[in-house]
């Protein structure tokens, strides 16, 4: 069963929405908030990891061979990554894209 | 065995705070409260109350810390008035949100401008909205008692919200008054220690004051809501409970000789007991008046206000602080909205009185009544004893 990322009623509201359980933010999937994503271009990444220090989500992760990616369930968009990337590897896309 | 004592009333606020063992004071002192601060921190320092008092630099800073406090399992205690209790205001509707039982004194001081000192309730309803249980005391006796009610009724555990006592600056915190103070063991049977429903400890982890997102705010404000509309049934429990104790009645709206009263009073706090030696007078000139004293703001007392009216012709709603540009003082359109629905019902007049420290008398108490007995002024709303 997945565990529910928030109370179905106002009953189940703990006391004060004070959580108990350690870590359940991660429940909560800010991707949603998205409306746009960034795209690798690997032939042009050096695999220097500017992406992956800058996301203030922390969800840019390094894969097998070295290269980054995103895990979209959290990341928001916001284009830092794009941004800081200097030799122009991530391009924004729209979402519909 | 209580005993009775000639003291100021601030003094014997702090000494009701020093009878109900609590850990933490974080106070910043502003006239009228000061007093409370001063003495509370000499009780501490005197070594007679095991309690940390916290001097910070703000009354913005005096709640955070009183919140922090809380968390952790204390018992906390903390005063203000006017432009304090404002500059407190971002952190009031999160105390009552995040359920910490603070016990807060209000010193009722106009707010500026223009810059005033003195009494009226313009400070308490500007932060009405922010989820606090709030009393109001008609004289020492009273804030003494509900001090020491104020944290057994936010510390129930069907209740867990701030509780704020409402008491005139000047015209009660600095007056002298013999006051019947309960003794420690009596206090410690009423009051027995604070058993926190979570706190801040590392081996339970616990988040809080944690984000809202949409899909969950209107659920918390509605958790809130019904806590504080519930809270009423723990408050008269709680008085009931004092009444026993130690005789001294407390409901949510008390009834002066409203028995057969044709056109009555409404107060709230220290007026309350001027307005009635007016009833009292016009009553030996055979006009039949009686008189209201809402002792209980939050919570609204809904059904307690449609039984306390019942046979009333008229209510002469007396209110201490501007609703600017809005339907009349916030004590009387909230008792008007109240009784919207009832078919029989009293006409409803609005006087504002007692502003900034304006004296009010017993004359002008009879006055107003008489006024009133028409059931209906000049104006919607008439700023009572206005020059010009």
């Amino acid at each position: 069963m997945t565990e529910k990322k928030w109370p179905e009623t106002w009953q189940e509201v703990n006391p004060g929405c004070m959580v108990f359980r350690p870590g359940s933010a991660a429940a909560y999937h800010t991707g949603s908030w998205r409306a746009m994503r960034p795209i690798w271009d690997n032939v042009k990444c050096i695999k220097c990891g500017v992406c992956y220090i800058y996301c203030p989500e922390g969800c840019v992760t390094e894969d097998a061979d070295g290269f980054f990616e995103v895990n979209l369930d959290y990341c928001k968009g916001c284009g830092i990554c794009a941004h800081e990337c200097w030799p122009s590897a991530i391009k924004m896309v729209n979402e519909e894209e | 065995m209580s005993k009775r004592v000639g003291m100021e009333v601030t003094t014997a606020c702090a000494e009701a705070a020093a009878l109900c063992r609590i850990d933490v004071a974080s106070v910043y002192p502003i006239t009228p409260q000061s007093h409370i601060a001063e003495h509370l921190s000499e009780i501490v320092n005197d070594g007679r109350l095991d309690a940390s008092f916290m001097t910070v630099e703000s009354e913005h800073s005096a709640l955070s810390a009183a919140m922090g406090a809380s968390a952790t399992g204390a018992r906390v205690f903390t005063a203000t008035a006017s432009q304090g209790l404002l500059f407190m205001s971002e952190i009031l509707p999160i105390t009552s949100a995040m359920r910490f039982p603070v016990v807060m004194i209000i010193a009722n001081r106009a707010i500026s401008g223009p810059i005033n000192i003195w009494n009226d309730h313009s400070d308490i309803m500007h932060t009405r909205d922010t989820g606090w249980i709030s009393f109001f005391a008609d004289n020492g006796q009273e804030v003494v008692d509900m001090t020491i009610q104020a944290f057994k009724v936010g510390e129930n555990r069907n209740v867990m919200l701030p509780v704020n006592v409402n008491v005139d600056g000047f015209q009660l915190t600095h007056t002298v008054e013999p006051i019947l103070f309960p003794d420690q063991e009596e206090v410690d049977r009423f009051l027995p220690e604070y058993v926190p429903y979570a706190t801040l400890h590392p081996d339970r982890p616990v988040s809080m004051g944690t984000l809202g997102v949409p899909e969950i705010y209107a659920e918390a404000q509605k958790a809130k809501d019904v806590a504080i509309v519930n809270s009423i049934k723990v408050v008269k429990e709680v008085w009931k409970e004092w009444e026993k104790l130690f005789g001294r009645k407390y409901e949510p709206i008390q009834s002066y000789r409203t028995k057969d009263a044709d056109v009555a009073l409404v107060t709230m706090g220290s007026m309350g007991e001027t307005a009635e030696i007016a009833v009292d007078a016009l009553r030996k000139q055979g006009v039949k008046a009686g008189l209201l004293k809402i002792k209980l703001w939050r919570p609204f007392p809904f059904a307690e206000l449609k039984k306390a009216v019942k046979g009333i012709r008229v209510l002469a709603v007396t209110d201490r602080a501007c609703s600017f540009g809005g339907p009349g003082g916030p004590v009387f359109s909230e008792i008007r909205s109240a009784l919207y629905e009832e078919s029989v019902r009293p006409a409803i007049v609005n006087y504002l009185i007692g502003l900034g420290g304006r004296d009010v008398q017993v004359e002008d108490f009879m006055e107003m009544v008489r006024k009133a007995a028409k059931g209906k002024l000049s104006e919607p709303y008439e700023f009572y004893g206005v020059r010009g």
